[in-house]
């Protein structure tokens, strides 16, 4: 392959990975938009989204997509049981607290995984073999469209709830200024949970569709992709939607471009870079923004 | 008759620091009443006490004959009680008729908030040209309609207003304090905190000092505006 097409083939596997990453970076991002707390344990929820969706084919013999709603409504439920375990008991400690308590949730969930399906790596099924398409020599492979083509409609659902619905606009409320919220007769607690349960469902979508594309899970597979969407979260500015949307797919990109020019050594590196990047020139991240108040 | 929102000697903690050392104080219907001091001395504290953003840790808040004292503050704004926080809290990232609908976010009657959207503009007619602005690009007395039209949004009985003359030129101040007086002409009860003495004398009916936790002070506000212990303390001469 010359340069050229390398560079778009690439972009589009780059796309693929960036959407995955997206849709755990929302779930990050709109947790810290809500109470300011990193949820380390978001790539461990993105891990049993997969194990459900792959339970959900296997043993029940399901499709991909009535597996992947159950997917998103069974983890949906467990990143609301988690807030209101783990997480609730501490809105008014340190934030420090909340954050040691993520990343005891985080190996609470690896190592609970790991009790009851093994350490094993389970080979996801070959649910979706749609050939794909060539594009002018290009090829966009099945499980790339699929990933894409979700994440597209996730995030189209996702924008038109956050800014159209009642929830949505509560939620967005409830994120700039909780007490005001409140005043407004917001119930803060439940809209924290609904967003842990919307975070969760999407990071579970995340986890069936890289099930799908990489054939392969087991109980650690959070670990690497959790720490990137973080990056990613942080790249397009943490708490910002549309931010998370973006830095995933730069991620994404960045990280394919990477591997295909330099080597897939470096691909990690590639994105730790960034992270260390934008902490330096721009913390508040591309679509960062700091609002000021008027007196 | 029993008065609309009755506050009987309540104390209310931040951690340690003892910051309301049991107030009572009653708001009848229709009334404005105003809780004049200076900064420091628990009115805040005082709102959202009412509000349910604190709990008192003795005492006892009832409001139309029910005890409202540690009812969420959720709760209380469906009860009738809305607040104009201080320094407005509008939120500035979405825009006017967002931060309106918020105020409505207790009510599923569309006819009643479509006819309250209307009043608001009537009274702030400024927001209703700001209407798709992001709040935050308002303008300091605009802001302040907007807070006072997102907290008459949830059609309240009482309206706490917290310092609305805060930061304002005295020119948009008069502006603010003839609508509060409007709103109270409508039918809304009101309590308003004020560190500007003089403007909430002149339009309250009752008036309470309030210094370092404790009322020091109470009664006619038009009494207190022309004592000469309050003209020396709070009124500049």
């Amino acid at each position: 392959m010359d340069f050229g097409s390398l560079l778009v083939q690439q972009l589009i596997n780059g796309v693929s990975l960036g959407s995955i990453y997206a849709l755990i970076a929302l779930g990050y991002t709109m947790v810290y938009g809500i109470i300011k707390l990193i949820n380390f344990a978001h790539g461990d929820i993105y891990m049993v989204g997969a194990y459900v969706g792959f339970f959900a084919i296997t043993t029940l013999g399901w499709g991909i997509f009535p597996a992947l709603l159950v997917s998103m409504a069974v983890t949906g439920l467990l990143g609301m049981v988690v807030e209101r375990l783990a997480y609730k008991p501490l809105r008014h400690a340190p934030r420090i607290s909340v954050l040691i308590t993520a990343i005891g949730v985080s190996f609470f969930l690896e190592y609970a995984t790991m009790y009851f399906v093994t350490p094993t790596p389970r080979t996801f099924p070959d649910v979706f073999s749609s050939a794909g398409i060539t594009v002018g020599g290009f090829v966009v492979n099945g499980q790339q469209l699929l990933s894409f083509a979700i994440t597209l409609v996730l995030m189209v659902i996702l924008t038109y709830i956050v800014q159209k619905t009642k929830i949505g606009k509560a939620m967005r409320a409830v994120s700039f200024d909780t007490e005001t919220a409140q005043l407004m007769g917001i119930d803060a607690d439940r809209v924290i949970s609904i967003t842990f349960g919307i975070g969760s469902a999407l990071a579970a979508a995340g986890g069936v569709l890289v099930g799908v594309y990489y054939n392969s899970i087991d109980p650690l597979m959070g670990i690497m992709p959790g720490l990137k969407a973080f990056v990613a979260a942080v790249l397009g500015g943490i708490g910002v939607i549309p931010g998370a949307m973006a830095g995933g797919l730069i991620l994404g990109v960045v990280e394919s471009l990477v591997s295909g020019f330099l080597s897939s050594t470096f691909r990690d590196a590639a994105a730790f870079a960034i992270l260390i990047l934008v902490l330096l020139f721009r913390p508040a991240g591309i679509f960062g923004k700091n609002t000021q108040e008027k007196v | 008759m029993a008065a609309m929102l009755e506050v009987n000697d309540i104390n209310v903690y931040y951690g340690a620091i003892h910051a309301i050392k049991g107030i009572s104080l009653t708001v009848d219907e229709g009334e404005i009443v105003t809780l004049i001091g200076a900064n420091g001395a628990g009115k805040s504290t005082t709102l959202r006490t009412i509000s349910g953003l604190l709990t008192p840790k003795e005492g006892t808040i009832s409001f139309l004959g029910q005890s409202i004292a540690g009812v969420p503050a959720q709760e209380i704004v469906r009860r009738g009680i809305s607040q104009v926080p201080e320094g407005r809290r509008i939120f500035a990232n979405m825009t006017v008729m967002e931060n309106l609908e918020l105020g409505a976010f207790t009510r599923t009657d569309k006819d009643g908030i479509g006819q309250d959207y209307e009043m608001v503009f009537q009274r702030f007619p400024r927001l209703l040209e700001r209407k798709e602005q992001a709040a935050g690009t308002l303008s300091g007395g605009e802001q302040q309609m907007l807070a006072m039209g997102r907290a008459l949004m949830s059609r309240p009985k009482l309206l706490l207003l917290d310092e609305p003359s805060m930061g304002l030129a005295p020119l948009l101040i008069r502006e603010i304090f003839n609508i509060i007086v409007d709103i109270n002409q409508a039918g809304t009860t009101v309590l308003l905190v004020e560190q500007n003495a003089n403007m909430a004398l002149s339009i309250a009916n009752r008036a309470y000092v309030l210094e370092t936790g404790r009322i020091t002070l109470s009664g006619d506000a038009k009494e207190l505006a022309a004592s000469e212990k309050i003209r020396k303390a709070y009124l500049g001469g």
